[in-house]
């Protein structure tokens, strides 16, 4: 209630946008913005776009223009692929090529694992400490032994690959 | 451009059911079948007090000493 109060006093003239407050100045008529236009895109799905590639013709490309709303028949290959320009970018032929980025992302990637692999040795050299002691050959191999005891995994696992008439790994 | 969704979506349409079938098989023949092998051959002449027998002699349990 108090807002609309407010807004009645303030008038609603004196709320304007950049682009009223331009206008004021121009007729009341506001220039489009680039972005609100429509756009030309190359993309495979989409044959004939909104707009033509080539906006501003120069004076050469008016007069072809010019040509052009008379007999086809009276146009050049040349002056066929200029026309041709103007409406588009690429051919198709041009859009759908590939290629080489793969090749930068592929050794771009390399690169950074290299780099990790780098900074992950020096920390093993310079920054960690010792491993604990159920490391060693001694603890792993009584454990080992414990888990075959124990008949761990004995279907298809670490005791279905052990010989228990020979004591020894199956081949 | 002619067809174009439909070429692609036919082209993707079977691909898919082609490997998922694909896939599924590998599955059940690389691992699922195996599997069940295995465990058929480890109880076919499975005798679990012999089993506990030796474990026990073993030393593994806490509350059956090897005594």
């Amino acid at each position: 209630m108090l807002a609309s109060r407010v807004f009645s006093l303030v008038g609603r003239r004196s709320i304007c946008t950049s682009l009223c407050l331009r206008a004021h100045g121009h007729a009341g008529v506001v220039k489009a913005e680039d972005y609100t236009l429509p756009v030309y895109v190359d993309r495979r799905d989409m044959p004939l776009p909104e707009v033509a590639f080539v906006r501003d013709l120069s004076a050469q490309q008016k007069a072809l223009k010019e040509k052009e709303k008379a007999s086809w028949t009276a146009l050049s290959v040349d002056e066929k692929v200029e026309l041709y320009r103007i409406k588009f970018n690429e051919t198709y032929a041009e859009m759908n090529k590939g290629t080489n980025e793969w090749k930068t992302v592929l050794g771009g990637v390399l690169f950074f694992l290299g780099l990790s692999g780098v900074i992950l040795i020096w920390q093993k050299h310079f920054m960690y400490g010792p491993i604990p002691h159920t490391f060693s050959e001694e603890w792993v191999s009584a454990q080992t032994k414990r888990m075959l005891d124990m008949r761990v995994n004995p279907v298809e696992g670490i005791s279905a690959q052990w010989d228990y008439e020979k004591n020894e790994w199956k081949k | 451009m002619r067809r174009l969704l439909a070429r692609r979506m036919k082209f993707h349409l079977f691909g898919a059911f082609f490997v998922s079938l694909g896939c599924a098989a590998l599955y059940k023949f690389g691992i699922a079948e195996p599997r069940k092998r295995a465990y058929a051959e480890f109880y076919k002449n499975y005798d679990p007090m012999k089993d506990f027998e030796t474990m026990k002699a073993a030393g593994v349990f806490e509350c059956a000493p090897p005594k």
